[in-house]
């Protein structure tokens, strides 16, 4: 009994930073609708800049001062994120800050890296915690009892200045309502500010508070990421207390299955956040959204068009430039490219579902990767023919969007999208560890092109008609009815059921198509590359190809490609310095910033000043 | 011989009914207006017989078939169509495209994917436009419509599969009294034309009393009078509820 | 029409600018250089400065063949898919003969896989993965570093030496990594004592310990000894729970890999002392040769050595001594030379086996002490690599056929 009760209180210690950082996250969301993603890294610059204070502020008073000095410093932080990032993109298509909040992460991994140095920086110990206490005889770590007691402060006093003050109600009724706000003669621009501040406040106390019980490092930041969202979908996003309860059942569930199913570990969030959602789909104490409550709604899009005559041309000239690619000679340029044109195909399969059917998945890799998988699995234990196999790889990525989907199109929004990344986490976990079959992180290897197709010239050719062919598909399929159909559940959901259509099967066939087009994209992938591995199927390959269609443009059937194009490019070309992400952060947000619509509807902003304005409210 | 039939239907929301035994029944050809002050349970009533909200009981038969259970989907598949007070149009699609995806639907094409949908029974859709005098505003985006042109483009979209049954929910609102009068006018002659049924809720007296056939009362969930425009016009509860409410006829801004 | 034809004539000026055909200069010999080094630059800039210095050495003594050496080195942002296509423009636009590097084991298993297939030279630096060189191996693969396997082995057969154990726990960072070095720890501890018993295994996310927890767990399995495969930020946190809630008392610990500088160092005095490791005392190693190294280092980059940047200078050296064996730029040339290659490094002569292209070098297994604040080895000895591997009938069977 002892044991467990301890074993308990571990995991209370463990939810205790979770919540301090998760809560950050909900507030920021409830209140601004903004999903930062740079909410990790602000958990990181917590610990380090704690770690330097610790190292100017010795003792115990320095030793809490430093942590408030953390806090402060990283407040400041976010502020200066909110005001010189994300204000200016407020009114940006819905969700488009994450393209901003990408940025952020890339410019502060670097930073740090700079500052700090490579090295882990290992935490001192809390002055005056730095043994245990007996429990019923179980030695726990008195710092734990510290965490535990912090996490309880930290909920009253939240829960105190939402109930108990005027800004804190102020704040609370903007949770519900924004239009609200400025009717109580409210400044919302400063109440964004300084939940902000808040927000960024709580995860940097978080990032300072753990630093006793390990090290400042450079990977705190996606570590955090994954588990935080977790936390927040589970409790139910924009609530404090659903943060607490949910983060509390996660480490102590995580703490009972390290005990007894020490291979869960990976994945055992996810399956509860998975359950959690398939039951209340919007998490223990969230609260139905409101349709477009996930961020500004931006500009009213426009609708799909044929291309014009000049645009014809355009293309059919990429086209042809594409064709004279191998002709170059250089070898490399036919990889490059056929991994441009691969990305593509991978972006606007996401955007598919995302850009007209207005769903964002966080876990579009799962089908990406899976596709890999299906042609290597084939390849590896029946001889399958390259041909074949990549014929199979849609094939069954499609099969496992129509499980998948089956599950996630009964959600929207964030939470439509966390169950995407809870269920790709799952695939991606079975693929890691099941090593007799998938050879678990070491991959797949030697999964080639037949004989026909090895030079990379060729292959870049069977790309390239594969690739391109499956793109304009992809642009086809926008065009037919059900395109149009897709197209409508997003505009009104209510309507489409008004008309006789069944919202949730359109979402879920799209849901399908677009899973085995990014298969394959994946099947495409792994003959190109002779190797599969799990780092297809993760949450950074979802990212990336997210991060595509945002840059590229939600509102335009060529925006996918246009992000793609140039995501891939910059990124090539920019690996090539020693801080190349933090020029690649750098100007991942000024594109947002300046284009937020997107390159593709740059593509517009730049007709217009030419005053070639196209007539009527078209997008290409 | 009535075409719709609602028998005893109740709803109620932790203790307070918002429909409380209601029962009417809806004549073929019928324009039937439901109106009631705000919260007397109009748009419950609505939503349940479209299927949106399940009754706690009660019972509502389109021409012999029981609609209770049914989705909207399916309830539109047998012939009724229906407009919202506030207006869901696609606004990423042009004006025609709106009816033109009605019509897709009607002919079951909808997961059809080897024609360009923008192609499809344009035609159709024209002559539904040129009958509610939007032809020439087809091709325009539905997103920058003015309002009043939305609600007519929800009533092309609401015929579009030729609907034996039409149910409005408040067809006019936010709309400026001149507008108001030319809609129910264009509603009430397509419908006259073509032999359909409506049902709707409506704040204007006006309009309700120069076009409705019969006129039903809610207060408080239950129905409160039920009659010919000039029998309920005269009905001192009504006028009871109205006057005494605090509502006058002809007000607006209803969200119950 | 013309803003898309300016945008097209910027394009192509971006694009030859950026990926055209580089001109291949004749006078040096070009060697790619793949790495993680944004994923894990603890690790793999150490390695990056021990390839710096044996460059300069090797140039500074007149270069090979003629002609001087020159990296090209390039990131793969720790994605296997990326590295193989900076792999594919190292060779067909910058014309390096071979390439090195790669610390993670998948990234190092894709360029395996495009090595065999595109028949180009890869010589594996870092990754452990044993797969590397036998089940996966082929004609243009090398290893450096000892892998997975090799270590585990010394750890194993100087725990037999000094401790009857029998109740052994493990913890290993749930990937293949962790995986290997438990399997193979198992392997050679129960082929020397049979009556060992494995009471627990414990699994963490790499770099997602959920430290107290698992120190729990492992208590709570009662064992004599303790086998510890994680690293870093893992190790950091698994040490301070364990410490703190004693479960490192009485019971002998093994440390694959902690005695390295990379992960010992951020310790300080938190080191745990008593920990039998492997890992690289360079402080204390009195060999000339090694001395000259460290010597160089620190004079070039006022900074200590890690075990990356000895792994860095012996890549170099290797190559230079291929180079110079093959006497050629030719790859089959290049691979017959690394064939049974013998290099002088400041670890000693390390031989490049032909049988599985595994390179010999040794580690060094030793006990952790804190000293100053500060972790180190000592009761240290080096372990030539040449005697922990498997025996060749045991290799030939791994290996696929040719």
């Amino acid at each position: 009994m002892a044991f467990y009760f301890a074993q308990l209180l571990t995991g209370m210690a463990n939810a205790s930073a979770l919540f301090l950082v998760a809560s950050g996250l909900s507030i920021i969301f409830g209140v601004t609708r903004v999903v930062n993603f740079s909410h990790g890294s602000l958990y990181m610059l917590g610990a380090y800049i704690a770690y330097s204070s610790m190292t100017v502020l010795p003792g115990i008073i320095g030793f809490w001062a430093s942590i408030l000095v953390a806090g402060l410093a990283v407040g400041l932080i976010g502020m200066i994120i909110e005001v010189c990032v994300l204000k200016p993109i407020y009114k940006a298509p819905e969700l488009f800050q994450l393209v901003a909040t990408f940025g952020v992460i890339l410019v502060i991994q670097d930073m740090a890296l700079l500052i700090w140095g490579p090295e882990d920086l290992f935490g001192q110990r809390a002055p005056g915690f730095e043994g245990v206490v007996e429990i019923f005889g179980e030695r726990v770590p008195s710092y734990d009892l510290v965490l535990i007691v912090l996490a309880v402060v930290v909920l009253i006093g939240l829960w105190y200045l939402f109930t108990k003050t005027r800004v804190g109600i102020l704040v609370r009724a903007a949770t519900q309502d924004r239009e609200m706000v400025s009717a109580l003669g409210v400044n919302q621009s400063v109440l964004f500010s300084g939940v902000f501040f808040l927000g960024a406040f709580l995860a940097g106390i978080g990032g300072a508070a753990q630093l006793p019980k390990g090290s400042a490092n450079l990977l705190m930041d996606f570590g955090i990421l994954a588990p935080i969202f977790v936390v927040v979908v589970t409790g139910g996003m924009g609530s404090i207390w659903g943060a607490f309860v949910a983060a509390m059942l996660i480490s102590v569930l995580q703490v009972y299955g390290i005990r007894f199913l020490p291979n869960s570990t990976l994945v055992l969030m996810f399956i509860v956040m998975a359950v959690v959602l398939v039951i209340r789909p919007w998490g223990l104490f969230g609260k139905p959204e409101a349709a477009g409550d996930h961020g500004s709604q931006g500009p009213p899009p426009k609708p799909f068009r044929q291309l014009d005559p000049s645009g014809r041309i355009i293309v059919a000239v990429i086209i042809a430039a594409l064709t004279l690619v191998p002709l170059s000679g250089v070898n490399f340029l036919s990889v490059l490219f056929a991994d441009i044109i691969i990305f593509c195909l991978f972006a606007a399969s996401l955007h598919y579902i995302l850009g007209v059917g207005g769903l964002v998945s966080f876990g579009h890799a799962a089908f990406y990767g899976g596709g890999a998988y299906v042609a290597a699995l084939f390849v590896q234990y029946a001889g399958t023919p390259m041909e074949l196999a990549l014929m199979l790889a849609p094939l069954g990525a499609g099969f496992a969007a129509l499980i998948i989907g089956w599950f996630c199109v009964r959600l929207t929004g964030v939470y439509f999208a966390m169950l995407t990344l809870a269920c790709a986490q799952v695939l991606w976990s079975i693929v890691f560890q099941w090593d007799e079959v998938t050879g678990g992180d070491d991959g797949m290897l030697s999964i080639w092109p037949s004989a026909w197709a090895s030079e990379p010239g060729v292959y870049y050719y069977l790309v390239l008609v594969l690739g391109v062919g499956g793109v304009l598909v992809l642009r086809a399929m926008a065009h037919t009815p059900f395109g149009y159909a897709l197209r409508g559940t997003r505009d009104s959901a209510l309507r489409t059921e008004a008309i006789g259509m069944n919202v949730k099967l359109i979402q879920w066939m799209a849901f399908v198509f677009a899973g085995a087009m990014a298969g394959l994209a994946g099947g495409l992938f792994v003959f190109a590359k002779g190797s599969v591995f799990p780092t297809e199927m993760e949450i950074a390959t979802s990212f990336d190809a997210l991060i595509m269609v945002f840059l590229g443009g939600v509102q335009s059937l060529t925006g996918p490609i246009a992000g793609a194009s140039v995501f891939t490019l910059l990124q090539d070309w920019l690996s090539r310095f020693e801080y190349w992400r933090l020029l690649l952060g750098l100007l991942i947000i000024f594109i947002a910033i300046l284009l937020p619509g997107g390159l593709a509807g740059a593509v517009d902003q730049v007709k217009a000043l030419l005053g070639r304005a196209p007539k009527d409210e078209a997008a290409p | 011989m009535s075409f719709l039939t609602v028998q005893n239907l109740y709803k109620s929301f932790g203790g307070n009914r918002a429909v409380d035994d209601v029962s009417f029944a809806l004549a073929k050809g019928e324009l039937l207006a439901l109106i009631g002050p705000n919260g007397a349970g109009k748009s419950t009533c609505f939503n349940m017989l479209y299927g949106i909200l399940a009754p706690d009981k009660g019972s509502v038969c389109l021409d012999g078939r029981e609609l209770i259970g049914m989705k909207p989907r399916d309830i539109w598949r047998l012939g009724v169509g229906r407009t919202f007070q506030i207006t869901a149009v696609y606004a990423s699609m042009s004006v025609v495209e709106n009816v033109q995806m009605a019509l897709i639907s009607h002919h079951r094409k909808t997961f059809s994917a080897f024609t360009r949908a923008a192609r499809l029974y344009r035609d159709d859709a024209m002559a539904l436009l040129n009958l509610i005098g939007m032809k020439d505003q087809a091709d325009r985006a539905a997103n920058i419509l003015a309002y009043g042109d939305l609600k007519r483009l929800e009533l092309a979209v609401a015929m579009a599969h030729d609907p034996a049954l039409l149910l409005m929910d408040e067809p006019t609102a936010g709309m400026a009294p001149g507008e108001r009068r030319a809609l129910m006018k264009l509603t009430a002659d397509i419908v006259a034309e073509r032999g359909v049924s409506v049902l709707f809720t409506e704040h204007d007296m006006d309009v309700v009393f120069e076009n409705a056939h019969r006129v039903l009362v809610l207060n408080r969930g239950q129905l409160l009078a039920e009659g010919s425009v000039d029998d309920v016009r005269a009905n001192p509860a009504v006028q009871e509820v109205y006057l005494g409410g605090g509502t006058t006829f002809g007000g607006d801004g209803d969200h119950a | 029409m013309r803003l898309s034809k300016f945008l097209t004539g910027g394009l192509v000026a971006a694009v030859s600018a950026v990926w055209g055909v580089n001109a291949m200069a004749a006078d040096t010999i070009k060697i790619g250089d793949i790495n993680s080094y944004k994923r894990l630059p603890a690790h793999t800039i150490p390695y990056k400065k021990g390839t710096e210095l044996a460059i300069d050495m090797i140039n500074n003594a007149g270069g090979v063949l003629g002609k001087k050496l020159e990296i090209v080195s390039r990131d793969d942002q720790g994605k296997p898919g990326e590295a193989v296509k900076i792999a594919e423009e190292l060779f067909t636009r910058d014309g390096v003969v071979m390439i090195s590097g790669s610390l993670f084991s998948h990234i190092g298993l894709a360029l395996t896989s495009y090595a065999g297939q595109k028949k180009r030279l890869y010589l594996a630096a870092e990754p452990l993965a044993d797969a590397l060189v036998w089940a996966k191996g082929n004609r243009y693969t090398f290893r450096l570093r000892p892998s997975t396997y090799m270590q585990a082995a010394m750890l194993a057969e100087a725990a037999a030496k000094v401790s009857t154990a029998k109740k052994w726990a493990t913890i290993a960072p749930n990937y293949a990594y962790g995986k290997d070095a438990v399997g193979a720890f198992k392997k050679v501890l129960k082929a020397i004592r049979p009556d060992v018993e494995f009471v627990t295994e414990q699994w963490p996310g790499l770099f997602k310990i959920d430290a107290g927890a698992e120190v729990q767990a492992i208590e709570a399995a009662k064992p004599d000894a303790i086998y510890n495969v994680t690293f870093g930020g893992d190790l950091a946190k698994f040490v301070r729970e364990g410490d703190l809630r004693g479960l490192f008392k009485g019971r002998l610990t093994l440390g694959l890999l902690t005695g390295e500088p990379e992960y010992l160092d951020p310790l300080k005095g938190d080191a745990p002392a008593g920990w039998i490791v492997t890992g690289y005392p360079w402080y204390a190693i009195k060999d000339a040769a090694h001395q000259k190294f460290v010597d160089a280092y620190q004079k070039k980059f006022s900074d200590y050595p890690r075990i990356g940047s000895i792994v860095g200078y012996n890549t170099m050296l290797s190559v230079a001594a291929a180079l110079k064996k093959a006497g050629s730029t030719d790859t089959e040339k290049l691979v017959d030379a690394f064939e049974g290659l013998d290099v002088d490094t400041p670890m000693g002569k390390v031989h490049y086996r032909k049988i599985d292209h595994q390179s010999t070098m040794g580690a060094w297994v030793g006990k952790i002490a804190v000293k100053d604040g500060k972790g180190m080895m000592v009761d240290w000895a080096f372990k030539d690599g040449a005697k922990y591997l498997p025996s060749d009938a045991e290799v030939m069977k791994m290996r696929p056929a040719k």
